[in-house]
């Protein structure tokens, strides 16, 4: 079986953002990481990989400092290494296709992914690379496991959780997992070092060239400013509190 | 640029999120057409402002979620710029449409203003970014970040009947959530951290949640290591909320709480340390324990 597990690199969740002159300062930011829900798609990736004697396949879309991520999903049992190389800004159905070509070129029987990337929270890329695919898709599973030719997932429901099946190419965004994360040892560390990437470029993945430019970025910021709050020592001014939030904000 | 709104329902009437796409629509003087899947809040629908017509999507594949289905029943009558709740069923759905269309996804928007240019908070809301779209694209608004439209209107409703095939089986359903609100849908939330001391004292914000009608959440240190359920989990690998109040009492504030709860409209913060973070983003701090605040700040309730 081939698992494909799709990575997004992301500023460390406890980096600092930096802006200046409109922008996002990229090259301040002290650490990049895998994006946090990312994380458990990989460990249920490296599961179900164990399970099924299946081969696991990372594939991570940006900048160069993604392969550093790659060979960390290596470390812990990553497979095959694909990093496809870009340097602008790309909008959410450029990534998409891009990945969706990847996958179907590598025969992937299912793809893995978080349920929002940590940078824009958006939660576009599972539902909307299924929909090139033709695939089921599943969010916000905590779990996965391939039974009888089935995808037996877990997600949220109305009333709580429900376990769904799904048949073919599934894609699968996840929640936080139900499993702890597993920890890269010595030897996979150094093996990883020695994985190859397989680079490629996104013009050579045979896909008519989309009207580029759809999404202009035209400056990012800073948040606002909240004004300074105001801090009581002591619970004698809680009914204070209280009636501001009911009679100047009406907010309860 | 025509706009199509899909319209979120909660049961048979529609969720309030609905009235704030259709009023940033209005605000940036455009109407819109107005999809409800299964005619559910149509006729509601058609008396609010800025609507010019409802399409009402009738299909037996709207009696369960799923995304796929719903999305392919909606997207046969969507026409120009889409708009949806950023609810995580508006994220998937949209995100399907788009892909369907081929077209971009912007998710979370704060800000909409006519162009179109959209505003949206970037890195858990440690900064936003502007963006100038061209062309047809599907937009997901932020739920509580735009006002209501208002009442006075009467728009025609017509009805399409559309089937789409379900991809996903249900074999079986788990446990049974408890009947509070969930975070994402409340107006105000009441959290507890690790200061609350135990589970057990979480009684104490449930009974003040159950007198505003709020929601209970609670920092990832509580749902780690006391098991407390993780739809409760606010921020970074939680739920992200924007409630008109964010009551926090026993929660420091680390960097990936606020991130989840930073752009709720009023934030009251309840720690006995007065270094806590939390107090940078207060609008209303309390340094004093849980034990000698939360009584009080129930009394007090209680008497409004
Ligand atoms: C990748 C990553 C993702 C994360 N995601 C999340 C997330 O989604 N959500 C999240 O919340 N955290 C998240 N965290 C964890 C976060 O860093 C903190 O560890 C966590 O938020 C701390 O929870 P807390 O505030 O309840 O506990 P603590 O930090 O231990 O704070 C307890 C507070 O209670 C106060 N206190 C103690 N006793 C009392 C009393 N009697 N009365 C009043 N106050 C009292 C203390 O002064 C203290 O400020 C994440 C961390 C990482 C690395
Ligand atoms: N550029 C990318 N490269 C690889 N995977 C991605 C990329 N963008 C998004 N993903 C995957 O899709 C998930 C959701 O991302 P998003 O739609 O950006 O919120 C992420 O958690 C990743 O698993």
């Amino acid at each position: 079986m081939n698992i494909a597990v799709l990575l997004k690199q992301v500023p460390d969740t406890t980096a600092k953002i930096n802006v200046s002159n409109g922008k996002v300062d990229e090259n301040s930011v002290s650490k990049w990481s895998m994006s946090p829900y990312d994380e458990y798609a990989l460990e249920s990736g490296l599961q179900m990989k164990e399970a099924t004697g299946g081969v696991l396949i990372a594939i991570a879309c940006g900048p160069e400092r993604n392969k550093k991520m790659l060979t960390d999903a290596a470390a812990v049992g990553a497979d095959t290494l694909i990093h496809i190389s870009v340097d602008g800004i790309l909008d959410s159905i450029q990534v998409q296709n891009f990945l969706a070509a990847v996958i179907k070129n590598n025969e992937v029987d299912v793809v893995l992914c978080g349920k929002q990337a940590a940078d824009t929270n958006a939660g576009s890329t599972g539902p909307g690379v299924a929909e090139i695919l033709d695939a089921a898709c599943v969010t916000m599973v905590s779990e996965v496991s391939f039974i009888e030719n089935k995808f037996i997932s877990v997600r949220p429901s109305i009333s709580g959780t429900e376990k769904v099946s799904t048949n073919g190419l599934s894609v699968f965004t996840f929640d936080k997992g139900v499993s702890e994360l597993r920890r890269p040892n010595v030897r996979g560390i150094m093996m990883a070092k020695k994985k190859v990437i397989e680079t490629i470029k996104p013009e050579n993945l045979g896909l008519e060239g989309s009207d580029s430019e759809r999404v202009l970025l035209k400056a990012q910021n800073s948040p606002p400013e909240k004004e300074p709050g105001q801090i009581f020592e002591g619970v004698g001014e809680i009914p204070t509190i209280i009636s501001k939030l009911r009679n100047e904000a009406n907010v309860i | 640029m025509k706009f199509t709104i899909i319209a979120e329902t909660n049961g048979d009437l529609l969720h309030q999120t609905t009235y704030q796409l259709i009023g940033a629509i209005s605000n940036i003087g455009s109407k819109s057409t107005v999809i409800c899947p299964n005619g559910k809040g149509s006729s509601e629908a058609s008396k609010i402002k800025g609507v010019e017509k409802i399409i009402s999507v009738n299909g037996d594949c709207f009696d369960l979620f799923d995304g796929s289905a719903w999305a392919s029943a909606i997207n046969s009558v969507c026409e120009g710029t889409v708009i949806i709740s950023a609810s995580p069923n508006g994220r998937e759905i949209g995100s399907i449409i788009a892909a369907k269309r081929n077209i971009p996804i912007i998710q979370d928007v704060t800000g909409i203003s006519p162009g179109i240019t959209v505003t949206r908070p970037i890195y858990s809301g440690k900064a936003t970014e502007t963006l100038e779209i061209s062309g047809e694209s599907v937009i997901t608004l932020r739920p509580n970040a735009f006002e209501n439209a208002d009442i006075g209107n009467e728009a025609p409703i017509s009805v399409v009947d559309q089937t789409s095939d379900l991809r996903v089986a249900i074999i079986e359903a788990i446990n049974k959530a408890s009947e509070r609100l969930d975070v994402t849908e409340a107006d105000i939330i009441i959290s507890g951290g690790r200061g609350m001391g135990s589970v057990d004292n979480f009684s104490h914000l449930e009974s003040i949640a159950d007198s505003l009608d709020a929601a209970v959440g609670a920092s990832r240190a509580v749902v780690d290591e006391w098991g407390m359920p993780h739809r409760m989990q606010v921020g970074q690998t939680g739920k992200t909320v924007s409630p008109s109040l964010y009551i926090a009492v026993g929660i420091s504030g680390a960097i990936q709480h606020l991130a989840g709860m930073r752009s709720s409209k009023y934030i009251v913060a309840i720690n006995k340390d007065p270094d806590a973070p939390i107090f940078t983003i207060a609008d209303y701090g309390i340094v004093a324990s849980w034990e000698e605040a939360l009584p009080i700040l129930k009394s007090e309730l209680m008497k409004l």
